[in-house]
Formats: C-alpha cells, sequence, structure tokens
C-alpha cells in the first residue's frame, strides 16, 4: 500500500464530493458548488476533473484518460499516473474497456453504456460568465430562468461572423431548465450529450463547482429559427482510418508543411485501423 | 378608470435621515409625472422604490398588470417583479453606461429585451433593432458598432431604444438629460417628446431640469426635503405656483 488514502483524497473530502455529485444528478445541468482541495497538480491541469474522479472510483474500476481524444498527451499520461499510483486500479486505452473516462476537449465517438461514467475537466463553468461578471447576478439569473443573455451572446457572434463562430464549449439547456456550459468540447460532440446512456460528471476545480448529466438527459443546443445549431466538422474524411464522421484534427506531417486530417479520438482510429479501415494516407 | 400605478404613503429613510416621506399618487395611462425639486431631495429615491430597485419602508406600488390587475409591486414575489422589469417596465438612467451593455453591439443592446422575451429569430430581431435605431436616429450603419464608439447623445439615444423596444407601458426615466451638452439636450428632448407623443407613453420622469417637465410632463410633482410639497398640472405649477418653494424654484433662484 502506498502512504494516500485510495485515489489520493481522505474520506470525508471523498463523501462532500459524492454529495456534490448525487445533487448534481438530481438536478440536472445546475452548478453544485463543492469545497475544491489542493490537488499536486496545477489547475489548468484538470484538479475539478481529478477530484470528481477519485470521488467516484472503486478498486474495480478501469480508468481511460483523454486529452483532445488522445490517451497519450502529456496531461493525459500524468492523470493516468497519478491514479494508477494512489488507486492502483487498472487503466486502459479502449473507451470499451472503461468504466470510468476522464476527459478534456472530448467526448468519445464510440457510443458509451449505461456501465459507464464520463467525467469532464472544465474551466469556466458559468456559461454567463462571458456576459454577466457578477457572481450574484449570474445565480439570480439561473434561478429566475433569465436566460436572454444567452442569446445575445449568440447574437452577437452571427453579426460579426454572418453565422454562428462558436464552435467549442457551445452553451446548451437541459431538460428545458438550467443553460450549461458543456466545457470546451467541440461543438460536433454536443449531440452526444443528450440522451446519452452513460453518466455524465463535470468537474470546475479552480470555480469549485460540480455538475451533472445523468444518463439519457434531454440537452439541447441553443440557436436561432433561422441560424439553426450545426455540429460541424472539417469536411474530410480521417486520412489514416477514413472515418467520414469522426471529430478530426488537423495536424502538419512534415517539413514541408503538409498537412491532413485525422481522427482526434485515437482510440477510435486505432480500432478502426485493426479492423481493417483504411484511409488514403494509409501504407 | 383604473391607474396605471398607484403609489400609496412610499417612505424610505437612509438611518435616520429621510430618502422620502409618505408620498402617494396616481398616473393614468398616457400620463407623463414629473417629479422636480433640488439636488437631494428625494426624487431618485422615489424612483427606484417605484421601479423596485429600492425597498420602502412603508407603502404600496400598486401596478394595473396586464393578466392580474392591480398588484402591490412591492410585495410581489422577486421573479415576478423582474419579469416586469424587462417587459411592462422600461427605466432610463442619467448615464447611459448604467443602462447599457458597453461590450454588446448597439443592436445586440436594442435586441436584449426581446431575446429575454423569447424572441428566436434572427432575423427578425435585427429588423425590430434596426427600426428602433432609426427611430431614435441612429443611422443602421452603427448597428454592429459597440456603444463605446457611440457619443453621449447617441449612447442615451441607445439606451432609450433598448428600452422602449418591448413596448413597456410605464417608462421610468431618471435624469434622462442630465451631463449632456445643451445642443445635445435639446435634441434628445425633442425626440422623447415625439416618442411620447406617437407611443402614447405613460412615464415617471425625475429631473432638476424645469424645462424638461415643461416640454414632457402633464403633470407635476415637487419635493422638497423627501416630501411632496405641491402637485398640479404641469402649466399651472409653472405658472402659478403656490407653494414659496416652487415660486423659488420656478423663478430659477435655485436652479441648480
Ligand atoms: N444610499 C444612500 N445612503 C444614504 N443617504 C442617501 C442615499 N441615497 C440618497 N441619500 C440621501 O437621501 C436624500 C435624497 O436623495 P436622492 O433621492 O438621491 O435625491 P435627488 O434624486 O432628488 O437628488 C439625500 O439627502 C441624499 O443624501
Ligand atoms: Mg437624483
Amino acid at each position: 500500500m502506498s502512504e494516500y488514502n485510495f485515489a489520493y483524497l481522505d474520506e470525508q473530502t471523498k463523501r462532500m464530493i459524492r454529495r456534490a455529485i448525487l445533487k448534481g444528478l438530481a438536478v440536472p445541468g445546475y452548478q453544485v458548488p463543492f469545497a475544491s482541495r489542493e490537488m499536486p497538480m496545477p489547475y489548468g491541469w484538470g484538479t475539478g476533473g481529478v477530484q470528481v474522479t477519485a470521488a467516484t472510483l472503486v478498486p474495480s474500476d478501469t480508468l481511460k484518460v483523454i486529452d483532445q481524444g488522445a490517451d497519450d498527451t502529456t496531461n493525459a499520461v500524468s492523470i493516468r499516473k497519478f491514479f494508477e499510483r494512489t488507486a492502483g486500479v487498472e487503466t486502459t486505452e479502449k473507451t470499451a474497456h472503461a468504466s470510468i473516462i476522464q476527459t478534456r476537449h472530448r467526448i468519445p465517438e464510440e457510443s458509451l453504456t449505461e456501465d459507464q461514467v464520463l467525467v469532464f475537466q472544465v474551466p469556466i463553468p458559468e456559461p454567463l460568465r462571458f456576459l454577466e461578471p457578477s457572481e450574484v447576478e449570474t445565480r439570480k439569473m439561473h434561478s429566475l430562468e433569465e436566460y436572454g443573455l444567452m442569446h445575445v451572446k449568440l447574437y452577437e457572434d452571427i453579426s460579426r461572423h454572418g453565422h454562428i463562430a462558436t464552435s467549442y464549449a457551445y452553451p446548451v439547456k437541459v431538460e428545458g431548465r438550467y443553460v450549461m456550459d458543456p466545457s470546451p468540447i467541440p461543438k460536433f460532440d454536443n449531440p452526444k450529450l443528450g440522451d446519452m446512456a452513460a453518466i455524465q460528471l463535470f468537474g470546475a476545480g479552480r470555480e469549485q463547482r460540480i455538475y451533472a448529466l445523468p444518463p439519457y438527459t434531454q440537452v439541447v443546443s441553443l440557436d436561432f429559427e433561422d441560424h439553426p445549431f450545426e455540429a460541424s466538422k472539417a469536411d474530410h474524411a480521417c486520412a489514416l482510418c477514413g472515418a467520414e464522421h469522426s471529430y478530426l484534427d488537423e495536424v502538419i506531417v512534415d517539413d514541408s508543411g503538409k498537412r491532413m486530417f485525422v481522427c482526434s479520438d485515437t482510440d477510435f482510429c486505432e480500432s478502426r485501423r485493426a479492423a481493417g479501415h483504411v484511409g488514403e494516407q494509409a501504407a | 378608470m383604473t391607474p396605471l400605478l398607484s403609489v400609496q404613503g412610499i417612505t424610505k429613510t437612509y438611518g435616520a435621515h429621510i430618502g422620502c416621506a409618505d408620498v402617494s399618487f396616481d398616473l393614468y395611462p398616457g400620463e407623463v409625472m414629473g417629479i422636480v425639486g433640488e439636488s437631494g431631495s428625494g426624487k431618485s429615491t422615489l424612483l427606484n422604490c417605484m421601479a423596485g430597485h429600492l425597498v420602502p419602508d412603508a407603502g404600496q406600488v400598486v401596478f394595473d398588470t396586464r393578466s392580474d390587475g392591480p398588484r402591490d409591486t412591492v410585495t410581489m414575489s422577486e421573479p415576478e417583479r423582474r419579469m416586469l422589469a424587462r417587459t411592462d417596465w422600461a427605466f432610463v438612467h442619467q448615464h447611459a453606461r448604467d443602462g447599457l451593455r458597453m461590450n454588446i453591439s448597439a443592436g445586440g443592446n436594442v435586441g436584449e429585451r426581446l431575446m429575454a422575451v423569447g424572441a428566436r429569430h434572427y432575423g427578425q430581431i435585427r429588423e425590430v433593432a434596426a427600426d428602433w435605431l432609426d427611430r431614435v436616429e441612429i443611422h443602421e450603419d452603427r448597428m454592429d458598432d459597440r456603444p463605446t464608439a457611440f457619443s453621449g447623445g447617441m449612447q442615451q439615444r441607445l439606451q432609450i431604444a433598448r428600452n422602449l423596444v418591448t413596448g413597456p407601458r410605464l417608462v421610468f426615466m431618471d435624469e434622462p438629460t442630465g451631463g449632456l451638452d445643451v445642443s445635445v439636450q435639446a435634441r434628445l428632448l425633442d425626440l422623447l417628446r415625439g416618442l411620447v407623443r406617437k407611443m402614447g407613453l405613460s412615464a415617471i420622469i425625475v429631473t432638476h431640469d424645469l424645462a424638461v417637465v415643461r416640454l414632457l410632463a402633464d403633470r407635476l410633482m415637487v419635493m422638497k426635503d423627501g416630501h411632496v410639497i405641491e402637485t398640479g398640472l404641469t402649466d399651472q405649477v409653472l405658472d402659478d405656483p403656490q407653494h414659496a418653494y416652487t415660486q423659488l424654484l420656478v423663478s430659477s433662484v435655485l436652479q441648480v
């Protein structure tokens, strides 16, 4: 055994976080304040998500950690190592094998199941913050369902760019009640938020907020009648696995600046290639 | 006829200090009431009590609501009061920056109230916003500019458009021409008079400037030290003031 309590946090802190999670699940989309703890990593590294994961993990869990869809970035690797060391749980890169997936900026392409929990790292939980700096006022706006300002933000987008240019952290309305920031996932992922079989938990460390979507929750992306929401992505197929409906990253592949589009979900892409799918770049 | 607004016994103190004391009056639909008095006489305190920005120590502010008829807005729930504030009421602040969102375009400022009550068609919101900018003499091609790029007079006109766009039934104004250059004031007054006449607005205008109420108000209330000391038709009060203080005010000895 290590010198840590299981999953680093002490049991009392975990209980406090679990209560916040349960409250979040009971009131989908509502931001529950919680007493965020110092974690042995900087705030920008997903301390909110890490605390939610720590309070959710049990020894029999299998954990996957992704950062922008990839399992092998510094951020994902260090969080995975953190839980290997402090909780001794099994880890995986396979979406289907994981019981808990902590993520930054993506929802896996593969459909999740009722046996899974998806934990999002959230930098700024308050969707109204852009227009209303006062915390007292935004809380009041949530409690009174005064959400006109969210549309003012989208209006400004269209008036400046000719279309809704917000492409990530695209605001949603949950079960016709709370407006929620889905964390900086691309809006391509927004349709997956709704009606999902897995539990979705959102943790913001610095801002000390937890919110949640229980399974099969209605989640609607805000829009205008004449500028409807579109889950857009780059108009290409993955150069490696040929997938046409996955979210793509544009990557530079050589010194001359040659570019290609590849799946941002690396496990999805590898699984497809293992199953024999090929894109135009795959040799 | 039911008054649109019936104010009864409004009192507001700041500690031992009187803000306004025992003010009562009725405002009927289509009427413009002017509240005058020197600085510190309690005009803003009274206005803010009526508009729900301050909670009075005593008294009622009964508004003839669309759905339920006369209701005391002091004791109604906060959600109901806030709903009134963004639909049937409008509030024009002396300083435009208090009533505008400075980091949002002019069009967005005007459109906000429409969106707050459920407008979800971008093209229609823009059309209405353009029409309102035109009514307050702001050229349509300034629609996507932020108010920070506007002159003081333009900002004030934008604030007025933003407030009137949802067709409020009652407009509160606190020194709407205060702090503007004299020539700019004159243009704004003309514009306000035109809007009041055309829309048949009901309004309560607080000012220390008698020229403003001469042009805009049907009736006047004169305040001194928190108390109403004289009321009447505007021309009557200004041309034949009864109270000694009003006489001083009108003879502009007390003009601030
Ligand atoms: N927030 C406050 N705290 C204490 N006293 C106040 C406050 N606001 C106004 N007052 C006092 O109440 C009186 C009325 O002020 P106010 O309503 O602002 O008058 P007016 O708008 O006619 O200039 C003044 O004596 C003023 O100093
Ligand atoms: Mg005042």
